[in-house]
């Protein structure tokens, strides 16, 4: 009788635990499928060519204007930039942690590298705005202390760590015997490091920029604050040092205010549905390169 | 004709390697060092715990908000890591599962706060609430939550779960009574990580959860809204025109230690006990 009862409650905890293992993909889902539900009626006003093409984004003018093609090159403004910053500084971060730095040295690194990660990016923002954008408005001799520049250079320090650890998975992972054999044909360190290790962990690396670039354009509170909120299409490099306003900020500076279930509404949820559709799809390919070379964690 | 020799270059190239590992660091250095000099001379009695605008609300709110997201996220993030590493057979549903929770932690934060509006404060009525802004977060921290529960139990070796089963014990009780007490300080090292990161995050509670004002008590129910604290430094630095440059300063500096404070914990304890392990 109360081996049945101890039965009986076992295969209940095991159920719930299957259960709770599909977690994951069913929010996942869930995500898409509200993004979808809510962004859908904007079609109704609008084509999806007039939204990811329209140049003007007025939220608030008689007729509204939806068009996200400022707001898309604007995240893309700030993200290029960022991953310009932030890939050959977090390489050449993970190649001096894991192959050149003394150990000593590398156990002080890697928690310091960790703690960029772990500064709340709305700190980011507050000291862009407060204290970097107006040294550098006053260096560069800008205008205004808030532009996509600005935005490109914190997130680079937030993306650093992603790409410092993916990139040190994949260069650890690359087996010993490989440098070795580099080392006994007479290269030099450097050359080992160039011409064999860095090439052995290519796919590794590019995970890392993926993943720091999904890092990069879904930034919201640092590119909010500290990229000036101006919804105009960006011009050439000059594009850099002016006002820009992203996707992410867009929905995070208007959804407050805006009344539930009018256009403004789901034009903003639309934003949500295309920053939802590219971070899958960097993350999925990421995940892919990673798995098909093997062994790296994707974090 | 080469321009260096492979030494030459191995020395520039090793000489750019240090350069750009101090162009990372010294940053955060140097925002440690600013952050406490400007902040630490704002910093007062009265602004942390003075009874009419003081930060002690917004540090409440905080506390309350990560511990309610804890309290949901970590069954749940457990229990799928459980699944993942003691039930699940290899196999494309493990793939799918793997990449779902990839997915899950690249979602932007923003986007978390879009699907909480429309989920948890809109369809369930929760209203923008604590409790709102809690099943948020939680959904934010999961995927951290179960790669660092799953990481420590794949640590626990093989052969105590053989031994477990081989006494006779079913799979149920030797997770119960084997697996998870030998993971356990790893699961609640990643659980600590994962509170840290609730505790920074301002993008998904600004529509779920967050409110500002200087003068506010704490929320009566699940149901109210509340002050958080990055909330809170968010509203001071882009939308308040009147308070003064050092109470900013001092937030963020709050802001900071809190979240950092939360963070070191974790990393400690992680050291010592891994010190204390022997297997």
């Amino acid at each position: 009788m109360k081996r049945r009862t101890l039965r009986a409650q076992e295969w209940l905890v095991e159920r719930t635990i299957h259960v709770a293992g599909m977690l994951a993909i069913a929010f996942v889902v869930l995500i898409f499928a509200f993004l979808l539900r809510d962004a859908l009626p904007v079609f109704r006003g609008d084509s999806l060519e007039h939204l990811l093409a329209g140049r003007y984004w007025r939220p608030t003018s008689a007729p509204a204007q939806f068009g996200m093609l400022p707001l898309i090159l604007g995240s893309l403004y700030v993200t290029v930039g960022a991953l310009v910053i932030s890939l050959p500084l977090g390489l050449a971060c993970a190649v001096f942690i894991s192959e050149v730095a003394p150990v000593r040295l590398r156990e002080v690194l890697k928690p310091l590298v960790e703690l960029l990660a772990a500064i709340p990016s709305v700190v980011y923002g507050f000291l862009g705005l407060l204290m970097i954008g107006p040294w550098l408005a006053d260096a560069l001799h800008l205008p205004i202390g808030q532009f996509a520049g600005l935005g490109s250079l914190l997130l680079a320090f937030m993306a650093i760590p992603t790409v410092v650890s993916v990139s040190e998975d994949a260069i650890r992972a690359v087996p010993a015997a490989l440098r070795e054999s580099s080392l006994a044909l007479g290269a030099t360190q450097w050359q080992t490091i160039i011409k064999v290790v860095v090439p052995a962990a290519r796919s590794g690396i590019i995970a890392a920029s993926l993943l720091g670039l999904g890092r990069a354009i879904g930034e919201t509170m640092t590119v909010l604050m500290v990229t000036g909120n101006a919804a105009v299409i960006p011009q050439g490099l000059a594009g850099f040092f002016k006002p820009v306003r992203t996707m992410t900020a867009t929905i995070a500076a208007e959804m407050g205010e805006v009344a539930y279930h009018s256009p403004h509404y789901h034009a903003l949820f639309a934003v949500g549905l295309l920053l939802f559709l590219i971070t899958f799809a960097t993350n999925t390919i990421a995940d892919t390169v990673v798995r098909r070379a093997g062994g790296v964690k994707t974090r | 004709m080469m321009l260096f020799s492979a030494q030459r270059t191995e020395k520039l190239a090793f000489a750019a390697l240090w350069a750009s590992a101090a162009i990372v660091v010294l940053p955060v250095l140097g925002i440690i060092a600013v952050m406490l000099y400007r902040g630490a001379s704002g910093l007062s009695w009265g602004l942390l715990f003075g009874a009419r605008e003081g930060l002690l609300p917004a540090i409440v709110g905080t506390v309350l908000l990560v511990s309610l997201t804890a309290l949901i996220a970590a069954p749940l993030g457990v229990a799928a890591a459980v699944y993942l590493n003691e039930y699940a057979r290899a196999g494309p549903l493990v793939r799918l599962i793997r990449l779902a929770i990839v997915n899950l932690a690249g979602v932007p934060s923003v986007v978390y706060g879009l699907f909480g509006l429309a989920l948890f404060v809109t369809l369930f009525h929760f209203g923008r609430s604590l409790l709102a802004g809690s099943c948020t977060l939680a959904l934010l921290v999961l995927p951290l939550i179960i790669s660092t529960s799953e990481e420590a139990l794949r640590q626990v070796p093989q052969g105590l779960r053989h031994a477990s089963l081989g006494l006779g014990a079913s799979q149920w009780q030797t997770v119960r009574r084997v697996v998870l007490p030998n993971a356990l300080p790893g699961i609640i090292t990643g659980l600590i990580l994962s509170i840290s990161r609730a505790a920074g995050e301002t993008a998904p509670i600004l529509f779920t959860a967050a409110f500002y004002s200087l003068t506010s008590p704490l929320p009566k129910s699940v149901f109210d809204p509340i002050l958080v604290l990055p909330y809170q430094l968010f509203v001071m630095a882009t939308e308040v025109p009147n308070v003064p440059e050092s109470t900013k300063w001092a937030t963020a500096l709050v802001l900071v230690v809190v979240v950092l404070g939360i963070n070191l914990f974790a990393i400690v304890l992680r050291a010592r006990l891994r010190g204390s392990r022997r297997w």
